[in-house]
């Protein structure tokens, strides 16, 4: 077993450790908190403070790299080292930062139109490549900071500042899409269940390689009550599928019950729990290498929040980029012994002149 | 029978043939011989963007150029001696430039009906009188070589192939070059393909030896070597020279180096050499774009390596946002842009100086960054640690201004000694530096006014940088009016501080009335062009400048100590723009945009002119 296998699935194997108890206050900046009062972001920021102690690091081996928007202030809200960076950019000064320092733990801060607008090509690559990144995408489906335009998540047709007739553009669905770039691990949770994203955050940060967490958050200001229907008790359970490892995919109570299993056409489809075998359950893979099943029930949610899967649809192990690169730089020294820059610039043909 | 041997002081020489005649790689072969023999020497490559035009039309011609002398040269030469003409698109893309008198060696096979008709030519030059003013040797490259493979077991068209070989086995003989380094290489480079290699080898001799018995050729030619410094030597391109000196900055300042860039024509071979070169740690990512290459590269410095990306005009307009936050974030970054003519995608393959303007102001923002320029190939590597000196000491970004001609031209470099390097380590902060223990990231060393380096895993100093404006001190968000005018005013302070040396002036008699002034690669052909002027009798004074931001402290009174300041470059002026608006200075620009260096010739005239005017 080579060293890149022994690092799967322990995302902060190579990560310093503290023997300081740390509680939430520890990872509290000392910066006022300037969201709009009511935002979501907020409820996750409390969240990821009161989560962090449970990893157990040091503090200064933590980093949180954020792009542009409400969300990628993020990182001054938190005592650990951050940076605030540039519009879409995140992922790849993190990549730089987390390939060349596999002592961090890196964290990227980004949003819909950050993560999947200006910075898409970004988000994409640094799926595919796995470096060890922890990515927080906070889709509120709308551009905020900018003051009110859609964004590539807002449904189409919505009447925004910039789309008074309605947008054309259809929306990407960040789960589809991050599948569809291979990410190894790719999961989504919602701002006002602390425990699930906190369960959430507690996988993909385990995970070695990119993972990506989609977090629904609302946007109280210019597209509040996005995500009302999978919060509002009268009918959150009908709607909202949690993903478990293992269980068959079934959701809602009562007559309402429903089961998710293999569509004859392809893909998954839902229906009444009451009219299938319980053989024919979809039971959830999370681990299954192949992403089509995975990718069939991140079309779930579509059109219109008519069933919406959250939680862990994949994790899967591979090699992370970081990890291959410092082993190529480890293998080229001992291969060929540690470079020596006059043995360097003396290869090859020379002459003397005396 | 004996051949005479003739002593030359100098030859120009140009191999030109198809792009897929292997001319790039028979120049570089002659090249190493002929460094290894001792000359002192400069090269033009010169070729298409296409990998292969179509084969035997003019825009297929690719070009090699090396100049070679018995004493120090400064330019791959204006006008070649020799012409090797692998087919008539090449003779005829480069007759315009070949003196009468000069040697023509034509690959008579080539010279077809068909391949005359592509290139436009009625007749066959070669039979006609057309070229009755040089000296004509019409060889069948191609049939002689699959003649004297008829051996081998390989195909026709391998064996074809290997015509470029037996050209360079002429050449060699003709200009008594040692051969037992192509020798090696050949059997090295096709190692796994020994038949190949072996053929290649034997056309390579037969076409030494056809140099020997035949009547085409009377006279061999010896061209003693230089008398070059006492050292180590060795012949380097200005990309290859830009990779070590990187390398070597990473090694003098103890800091990994990390190189984020995304492949584009002139730059690519930097990336390519820097990704042999992992044992010394070094770290190269080829990214998605150029934007992520830098992105990378600054993420990599703020994690405390020596962050670097290598791109050239093109990728140099992607990445000035991510340039700006270094700029703000005051990280040590490096931008390496091997210039090619623009606008847009431009003529990659081609040379220019017209990015200066765009290195200095291509941001948004009051947004100063120092610009290193290399004078010679074998500069890039020295610019190449002083662009790093310059980034850590003073926690910026600093543009290195390479171009064509230098990426691909080569000369020999006395390969300096290691205790000659400079040191150029870096000590990150790791106390707290503020009352109470604090850590202020923007709290600036008085004399420098750089700011403290504490990387993340130092523990203590947890704080957090961005691209907003940030307070004095202390580094957090601030909108406030007068720290902003204070930190705009400190960012630019810290960038006219830097310690660069004084301009020096070349005047041998200290009389000269008439300056000329260069920046970058401009360097050799105006050296050489002075050399000619004053040969010729007049006083002329040459500086030349390497750091464009800030120019070196002395510059205003240099120019002011000069009637007249002459100013060549490979723009419309962009740095006699600046000297005018700076010093007040009527300096008098010489503007050619044609995608190559300068001719010595051409500069020499330009030179006298103005000698002439006063």
């Amino acid at each position: 077993m080579s060293s890149t296998e022994s690092l799967n699935g322990k995302g902060l194997a190579l990560i310093p450790r503290t023997d300081t108890a740390q509680t939430m206050k520890d990872f509290k900046s000392d910066q006022e908190v300037r969201w709009c009062p009511g935002c979501g972001d907020y409820a996750i920021l409390a969240a990821v403070q009161s989560f962090l102690p449970e990893l157990g690091l040091r503090r200064e081996n933590i980093v949180f790299v954020s792009g542009i928007g409400c969300s990628s202030r993020f990182p001054y809200y938190l005592n650990t080292y951050g940076f605030h960076s540039i519009h879409g950019r995140a992922p790849a000064i993190a990549t730089g930062l987390a390939a060349s320092r596999p002592d961090l733990s890196v964290f990227v801060i980004t949003g819909d139109g950050d993560a999947l607008s200006i910075g898409g090509n970004h988000l994409i690559h640094a799926l595919r490549r796995n470096v060890n990144l922890n990515i927080l995408l906070f889709n509120n489906r709308i551009y905020g900071l900018t003051k009110g335009q859609y964004s590539p998540t807002s449904e189409i047709g919505k009447i925004t500042k910039s789309t008074p007739m309605g947008s054309l553009d259809k929306p990407f669905n960040p789960i589809s899409l991050a599948l569809g770039a291979e990410a190894g691990f790719v999961a989504r949770t919602i701002d006002s269940d602390r425990k699930h994203l906190q369960s959430v955050l507690r996988e993909a940060t385990a995970h070695r390689g990119t993972s990506l967490v989609e977090i629904y958050q609302n946007c109280n200001i210019f597209n509040d009550g996005a995500f009302e229907a999978l919060k509002d008790p009268a009918v959150r359970d009908d709607i909202t599928i949690k993903l478990e490892h293992g269980q068959p995919i079934v959701f809602g109570t009562g007559e309402n019950e429903k089961a998710v299993r293999l569509s004859p056409y392809g893909g998954v489809e839902v229906v009444r729990r009451s009219e299938v075998a319980d053989s024919e359950i979809l039971v959830h893979d999370m681990h299954n290498s192949d992403p089509s099943l995975a990718f069939a029930l991140s079309r779930l949610d579509d059109p219109a929040f008519e069933h919406v899967p959250i939680g862990i649809f994949r994790s899967v192990d591979r090699p992370s980029y970081d990890h291959l690169m410092n082993e190529q730089v480890a293998a080229a020294a001992a291969e060929k012994g540690k470079g020596q820059l006059s043995d360097l610039l003396l290869a090859g043909d020379t002459w003397r002149i005396s | 029978m004996t051949k005479q041997v003739q002593q030359l002081d100098r030859v120009i020489i140009r191999f030109a043939g198809d792009s897929g005649d292997g001319m790039q790689l028979t120049g570089d072969r002659f090249t190493a011989e002929t460094a290894q023999f001792g000359n002192d020497l400069s090269t033009l490559p010169n070729f298409p963007a296409e990998i292969r035009a179509p084969a035997g039309t003019l825009p297929g011609v690719s070009s090699f150029q090396l100049h070679f002398a018995d004493h120090d040269i400064l330019t791959p030469g204006d006008a070649p001696n020799v012409l090797v003409a692998m087919n008539p698109a090449a003779l005829k893309a480069n007759l315009g430039d070949l003196p009468r008198g000069a040697d023509i060696i034509a690959n008579t096979d080539e010279f077809t009906k068909r391949n005359l008709q592509k290139v436009g030519y009625a007749g066959n030059p070669l039979e006609d009188e057309s070229l009755s003013e040089w000296r004509v040797h019409a060889v069948p490259l191609t049939s002689l070589t699959v003649g004297a493979l008829e051996g081998f077991e390989i195909s026709k068209k391998d064996a074809e192939r290997a015509k470029n070989m037996f050209a360079l086995g002429l050449l060699s003989w003709l200009y008594n070059r040692p051969t037992e380094a192509t020798v090696k290489f050949l059997k090295a480079k096709f190692a796994k393909k020994p038949t190949i290699a072996e053929a290649n080898v034997a056309a390579f001799q037969a076409g030494w030896n056809y140099g020997e018995t035949t009547e085409s050729f009377s006279v061999s030619y010896e061209i003693k070597p230089a008398r070059l410094a006492p050292g180590v030597y060795r012949n380097i391109s200005g990309n290859q020279a830009l990779a070590y000196g990187l390398i070597a900055a990473s090694v003098q300042s103890g800091l990994p180096l990390f190189l984020g860039s995304y492949p584009i024509t002139p730059a690519s071979d930097i990336l390519h050499e820097l990704s042999k070169h992992k044992r010394f740690g070094v770290r190269t990512f080829q990214a998605e774009d150029e934007i992520a290459g830098v992105g990378a590269a600054l993420g990599a410095s703020f994690g405390g390596s020596l962050g670097v990306t290598t791109t050239s005009g093109p990728g140099v307009a992607l990445k000035a946002e991510t340039v700006g936050l270094g700029v703000t974030t005051e990280l040590p970054l490096i931008i390496v842009d091997v210039q090619r003519a623009g606008p847009s995608t431009g003529m990659p393959t081609k040379t220019e100086q017209t990015d200066l303007l765009m290195a200095l102001y291509g941001r948004n923002g009051e947004s100063p960054v120092p610009v290193v320029a290399p004078a010679t190939p074998s500069d890039c590597f020295h610019a190449a640690i002083e662009a790093a000196r310059i980034a850590l000491k003073y926690r910026t970004p600093v543009m290195l201004l390479s171009d064509g001609y230098l990426a691909n031209g080569s000369e020999p470099w006395r390969v300096p000694e290691m205790d000659d390097l400079p040191d150029i380590s870096v000590d990150f902060t790791t106390e707290p530096n503020g009352d109470d223990g604090t850590y202020l990231p923007f709290k600036r060393d008085p004399e420098t006014l750089a700011r403290p380096w504490a990387v993340p895993g130092t523990a203590g100093l947890e704080h957090r940088i961005g691209g907003i404006e940030k307070a004095d001190g202390t580094g957090n968000i601030s909108y406030d009016p007068d720290n902003h005018d204070k930190m705009v005013r400190l960012r630019q302070a810290k960038i006219d501080g830097i310690d660069v040396p004084d301009l020096e002036v070349d005047d041998p008699d200290g009389d000269a009335r008439i300056l000329v002034l260069g920046w970058g690669s401009t360097y050799g052909p105006i050296a050489a062009a002075v050399r000619r002027v004053r040969k010729g009798g007049a006083k002329v004074a040459q500086t030349h400048l390497r750091h464009l931001n800030p120019l070196p402290a002395n510059t205003g009174d240099v120019l002011r100590s000069y009637d007249k300041v002459l100013l060549p470059e490979i723009n419309l002026g962009q740095l006699a723009l600046l000297l005018r608006a700076r010093y007040l200075i009527d300096v008098i620009g010489y503007n050619r945009v044609r995608g190559l260096p300068f001719k010595a010739e051409e500069l020499a005239a330009v030179i006298q002119d103005v000698i002439d005017s006063e």
